[in-house]
């Protein structure tokens, strides 16, 4: 029985219309836009003059190295700590559900919401600091010192995201024989060798797939610096993200910030393809 | 049982208990500042036992920024959005999955690269076209840019590939229409897939920030994300405001996620794992 040829169009109808309104037309509007230069909608077309601007623009490079400083030092951090909870957690017998829901519980939060919460904890006399101090630290300036403001959004990002990759990589791990472990106990390797040798290379592909999102997702990273540090002190957290949202809702150089756009559309483009051929490659 | 491997069930089961700690401590700290008074944020020693505050806060929150009113906008715009986006994925979706005609790879691999492009790069485009259109400032501008959410019609897809061919075709066969078919015979069956995806559109858009922060400047069109966060960059906080905002904001979702789990989990990691 054959169904009349347009029956699946009427099916996409909404969602192509939606989506050509929506996204393709701003994706290629974006795209031009990179092009002009002027404020509001007064745009003249400028050649590749805003792409020359990128070059000498400071902000725009310290944006671009806070950017991938985090991105650097969160995601490996992150990563291994969510495969190694995993590992634990999947050797676990009883206590399991507990740990999977307390973990994966920041994953529902808000992003503005998890910053304030911890904007006030990190703050100068807040609760972490004041731990510090009971155990005879010396108090941290998390939100006021360029470097610490990274770390303290680093921190930030672990706590949100660890147990989201946790939660994946324990889905990863039950389709890992028990074979494989069961022959390397008998052989004599111990957890943290079986860690190394049998849990990240079975789960590489999986591995793969967390670093490309987590790079994504850290590319255009906003909500965070933006409520925890409001970018500072003196730029020092300012994103690729925030300086878009500056320059296109601060000062309304929309042209501007269109290519700054395409410098992250860019960034995840080749950072995913290397990512991929360096760890995906070989099979 | 070794003495290594003894020491390694106590050193993980250690390591495993402070994590929990560590993971849910916040949102206990955040209820407690939400019921106790502005200053108690800072106390020393840390203020850790509830207090009876969370009216009053809530009263000079609603003075502040019109909690009740940008509840409501949360919500309304979220339920909204979720159905409206639900159907038009779950509708796209089915097209892709059960059956072939001519463009369906070229539109489909449009809308799967799509996924690689990052919100910003469309963020300017909309804000110029929304502000052309008047609709900054409306529910209009919140509800319709992500309708057509290209991770949903993915997800619905794969989930409909698996649903047998057989049941459409005898149905077809006793002379149901097309859109009848769609509606009490396919939709029935996905019931967990739609779950999960309505689950992961919910999240996505209550806890949305960027564009409703781009497209609404009056208080009264605020979201719960952008209200909480006009909060923070007053020069003079109300901490007990702020939390409390915070704990009315997180404490329906992880209401939903202690009912819901399962679907919660499969939902937010967009159905990437089945159990």
């Amino acid at each position: 029985m054959r169904t009349k040829a347009h029956v699946p169009y009427l099916f996409l109808m909404p969602a192509i219309v939606l989506f050509s309104v929506f996204t393709v037309y701003p994706i290629v509007y974006s795209f031009l836009l990179s092009f002009q230069t002027g404020a509001g909608g007064n745009m003249k077309y400028a050649g590749l003059a805003n792409y020359r601007r990128l070059l000498e623009d400071s902000i725009f490079w310290k944006s671009l190295s806070n950017t991938f400083i985090i991105l650097a030092v969160q995601v490996p951090v992150m990563l291994f700590l969510a495969l190694v909870l995993a590992s634990m957690l999947h050797s676990l017998v009883r206590g399991r559900a507990f740990f999977r829901i307390s973990f994966f519980m920041p994953a529902v939060t808000a992003l503005v919401s998890y910053s304030i919460i911890f904007s006030l904890m990190l703050a100068g006399d807040g609760l972490v600091n004041q731990l510090l101090e009971a155990v005879g630290l010396k108090a941290v300036p998390w939100l006021s010192h360029p470097v610490w403001a990274k770390a303290a959004i680093i921190l930030a990002l672990t706590w949100r995201w660890t147990g989201y990759n946790m939660m994946i990589y324990l889905a990863g791990m039950q389709n890992i024989p028990d074979s494989l472990y069961e022959a390397a106990s008998i052989d004599g390797a111990g957890k943290i060798r079986q860690f190394f040798t049998i849990t990240i290379p079975q789960l590489r592909p999986i591995i793969l797939l967390t670093a490309i999102l987590s790079t994504i997702g850290t590319l255009q990273l906003f909500d965070e610096p933006y409520t925890l540090t409001r970018g500072g002190p003196s730029d020092a957290t300012l994103t690729i993200g925030m300086y878009l949202y500056q320059t296109g809702f601060r000062y309304f150089d929309f042209g501007y910030a269109s290519t700054l756009a395409y410098v992250i559309v860019v960034l995840i483009a080749v950072l995913s393809f290397v990512q991929f051929r360096i760890t995906g490659g070989k099979d | 049982m070794s003495p290594k491997s003894a020491m390694y069930r106590l050193v993980s089961r250690l390591i495993l208990v402070a994590g929990a700690f560590v993971s849910l401590f916040p949102f206990y700290w955040t209820a407690v500042a939400a019921t106790n008074p502005s200053g108690k944020v800072f106390a020393k020693p840390p203020q850790l036992v509830p207090g009876s505050m969370f009216l009053e806060n809530l009263f000079n929150l609603n003075a502040s920024i019109g909690i009740f009113r940008v509840l409501f906008n949360s919500t309304f715009v979220t339920c909204v959005y979720t159905l409206f986006s639900l159907t038009v994925c779950t509708m796209a979706g089915y097209a892709f999955a059960k059956f072939r005609f001519p463009g369906r790879n070229a539109l489909f691999s449009v809308f799967l690269v799509s996924l690689m492009v990052p919100y910003h790069a469309t963020l300017i485009p909309l804000f110029k076209m929304m502000a052309s259109w008047e609709w900054i400032n409306t529910y209009l501008a919140l509800i319709f840019p992500n309708v057509a959410y290209p991770f949903a019609i993915f997800l619905m897809r794969q989930n409909l590939l698996a649903m047998p061919d057989a049941v459409m075709e005898a149905a077809r066969i006793d002379g149901v229409g097309e859109w009848r078919l769609f509606v009490s015979i396919v939709l029935p069956s996905m019931r967990p897939a739609l779950a999960a995806a309505a689950i992961y559109l919910f999240v996505y858009q209550w806890n949305n920030f960027l564009w409703p922060l781009v497209a609404t400047s009056t208080k009264e069109m605020y979201t719960l994300p952008v209200a909480l966060s006009s909060l923070i960059g007053l020069s003079r906080i109300d901490y007990g405001q702020v939390m409390t905002g915070v704990t009315i904001a997180t404490g329906p979702i992880v209401a939903f996620f202690l009912i819901l789990q399962r679907q919660f989990i499969s939902g937010i990691l967009g159905g990437a794992i089945k159990e």
